[in-house]
């Protein structure tokens, strides 16, 4: 369906590399984890692809293709039409932002007729009551108010709102981080429907190896706002390459091997107005050698679909990005 | 083996009921919230028990009940053969000082206008312990420097705000470790900081088990943390204990159809496991009306038309592994 390249760059006095040369693939129907410790640039890239930055934010380089068209050329208005039509955010935390004095039923009538001219009331209350069956709400509970839901009803809500005009992407941010297991399990069950019925395409934001191992396609680990490792699935949890992913996965624990070893990862992520001078996860990292401390590393490309930036990986691997773009 | 623990929380039958307001004036009958409805337990000394289970099955509200915060409506509770029931004013407050607690939230839990040194102080002058300044210094450095904040020097004169929320836990650690307490009861510590260092903060109260022998009761809804730091689990869910045993016996084999349930659903780091989910539908029900018979057979996937009328109690599967289940203790076919 899209092939989606971007590069990021975040201005703020002298200028904080947020976001830099990430390149990423969304097939239709794929689920992609961006997964990474809190202030990687996992909410800069998104918010980037969705050209919603902050004021100080600004997209440097790179492009976006959405089905061929490039969302970073796209005036103002057109990106606005995109936003919802064709590409949906949940953002972190959104099952609380719903309006406490209007009711849900109401309040998804008002995203499908905010960005669609649904001619009569009957047309808006047919795909009203479409959208809450297929979120698994009973039609008796539209006209209830959010107080009225439980934690996992109101994300559910929330994820018929982003569904309302039917876009081809849905972005969501930690959309399970605040439920308990079970809850979570029923919002997993439910977007890997979606995802199966509509054949939507899903970009799973988490810290939460657990999750993307049991949802996702792909993977993007990202570290310091470049991208540490990008992988299918299987490669990420099985055949790891950066240090960081291996550190990554060593401090998650694993259920189904209880008593193992756990291990912490000291230090913490760069500030970005503070970066090493070489690899960014050089200061924390256990294999680090000299060049690390010196020299960016460029992302290499392992095997088809296979980035790591480490000057470490395989030097079969030939650098693919990032050195050329140099030039 | 861990039979031969002496004992150090003992928990018998113990209800903690809220009474709720009438909602109308009809409206006679007293209601109330069974938070916690017959726990019996027991926390051995140098012991890790986990207390497992999801929002409202009541865990929260049998921790404050511990520590003596909210009155217990029926039961008995010992700590260190103490029964807290009976006690009041300054023998409660000797006796908080074998029991302490780590709140799950390091950013509001610590007192943002207090220095670390003071915050880990206060406890030592609300029991009046330390005889004069130095000895006061001494302990709250050891404390510091025993949770890992190393050297105290460097840490007694800062602020909460310019710790990182690893930091910022370890000083709660730290506050509660200067009484010197036998007990720790951790409400979700690590679930609020970031993957790479949780396991830092789970090591360390790994550590102080091992150093001081200090008894841990881990109340999470994490069984992947569980895994790693318990030797034994409970399982809760509205207000009772379903199924209790080692570690080993709950992850590897569960009896209960609520812990099974549970595990299934609780993500594995490795897409090669990917596993058939038991989900339950619906949500916990209320604990004010609660189901007749066995509680979970309104979502439970096994339940028999006997599980609407009898109440299990826990029941021995093998030594040390008990479940409260008619159908797996084969009280039922």
């Amino acid at each position: 369906m899209t092939g989606l390249s971007t590069d990021f760059l975040i201005k703020d006095g002298p200028p904080a590399q947020a976001v830099v040369d990430v390149t990423f693939t969304l097939r239709e129907g794929e689920v992609l984890g961006l997964v990474g410790e809190s202030g990687c640039g996992k909410t800069t890239l998104i918010l980037s692809l969705m050209r919603l930055l902050p004021a100080n934010g600004r997209i440097v380089d790179g492009t976006v293709l959405l089905n061929g068209i490039d969302l970073l050329s796209l005036s103002e208005r057109e990106m606005a039409r995109m936003r919802w039509n064709e590409i949906a955010i949940i953002f972190q935390g959104a099952m609380n932002a719903l309006n406490p004095v209007r009711t849900v039923g109401d309040q998804i009538a008002e995203a499908l007729t905010q960005f669609e001219d649904l001619a009569t009331k009957k047309v808006v209350d047919d795909r009203v009551a479409e959208l809450l069956d297929l979120v698994g709400i009973g039609p008796e509970r539209r006209d209830q108010y959010p107080h009225q839901y439980s934690g996992g009803m109101r994300q559910r809500a929330m994820i018929a709102m982003a569904l309302a005009c039917n876009p081809q992407i849905v972005i969501a941010d930690e959309p399970t981080t605040a439920l308990d297991v079970m809850v979570q399990a029923q919002i997993l069950e439910l977007m890997e429907k979606l995802r199966d019925v509509l054949g939507l395409s899903i970009i799973f934001v988490t810290h939460d190896l657990g999750v993307v191992a049991e949802m996702c396609d792909s993977v993007l680990v990202m570290y310091g706002g470049v991208t540490a490792e990008y992988a299918d699935v299987d490669t990420i949890y099985n055949d790891p390459q950066h240090p960081y992913t291996r550190e990554l996965l060593r401090a998650f624990p694993d259920i189904s091997r209880p008593a193992e070893k756990l291990a912490s990862i000291p230090g913490f992520p760069p500030r970005l107005n503070a970066l090493p001078p070489g690899c960014r996860f050089a200061p924390r990292c256990p294999s680090a050698v000299e060049v690390c401390h010196t020299l960016q590393p460029a992302q290499h490309r392992l095997d088809d679909g296979h980035l790591a930036s480490c000057h470490l990986v395989d030097p079969a691997g030939i650098p693919v990005l990032g050195q050329e773009k140099g030039q | 083996m861990e039979e031969a623990r002496r004992p150090v929380i003992e928990v018998n039958d113990l209800r903690k009921y809220f009474p709720v307001s009438p909602t109308s004036l009809l409206d006679r009958q007293e209601k109330h919230v069974h938070a916690v409805d017959g726990v019996n337990l027991v926390v051995g000394a140098g012991e890790v028990l986990a207390l497992v289970g999801e929002s409202g099955c009541g865990k929260s509200t049998l921790a404050l009940t511990l520590m003596g915060l909210e009155p217990m409506t029926t039961g008995s509770v010992k700590i260190a053969g103490d029964e807290i029931g009976t006690m009041k004013g300054k023998d409660m407050r000797a006796l908080r000082q074998h029991i302490q607690m780590i709140f799950q939230d390091p950013y509001e839990s610590l007192n943002p206008v207090m220095k670390i040194g003071d915050i880990v102080a206060e406890p030592l002058k609300v029991h009046g312990l330390a005889k004069d300044k130095g000895e006061q210094r001494e302990r709250v450095f050891r404390a510091l420097e025993d949770s890992g904040l190393k050297p105290a020097d460097n840490f007694a004169g800062r602020y909460p705000h310019q710790l990182s929320g690893g930091q910022r836990q370890r000083v709660a650690i730290a506050a509660a470790l200067v009484l010197e307490p036998k007990v720790l009861l951790a409400d979700e510590p690590v679930s609020m900081l970031d993957v790479s260092i949780r396991a830092e903060i789970l090591n360390l109260l790994l550590a102080l088990r091992q150093a001081r022998g200090i008894s841990i009761l881990l109340i999470t809804h994490d069984l992947g943390t569980v895994g790693y730091v318990a030797d034994r689990i409970a399982v809760m869910y509205l207000g009772r204990i379903v199924e209790t045993g080692s570690t080993l016996q709950i992850l590897k084999n569960p009896q209960h159809p609520y812990t099974r349930a549970l595990l299934s659903v609780s993500p594995v780091p490795n897409p090669r496991q990917r596993r058939e989910r038991i989900i339950l539908q619906g949500e916990t029900p209320n604990p004010i009306d609660l189901p007749g018979g066995c509680r979970f057979h309104p979502r439970c996937p096994i339940a028999r038309p006997e599980c609407s009328q009898i109440d299990p109690a826990l029941e021995m599967v093998p030594a040390g592994h008990e479940v409260a289940c008619l159908v797996v203790s084969g009280q039922v076919d």
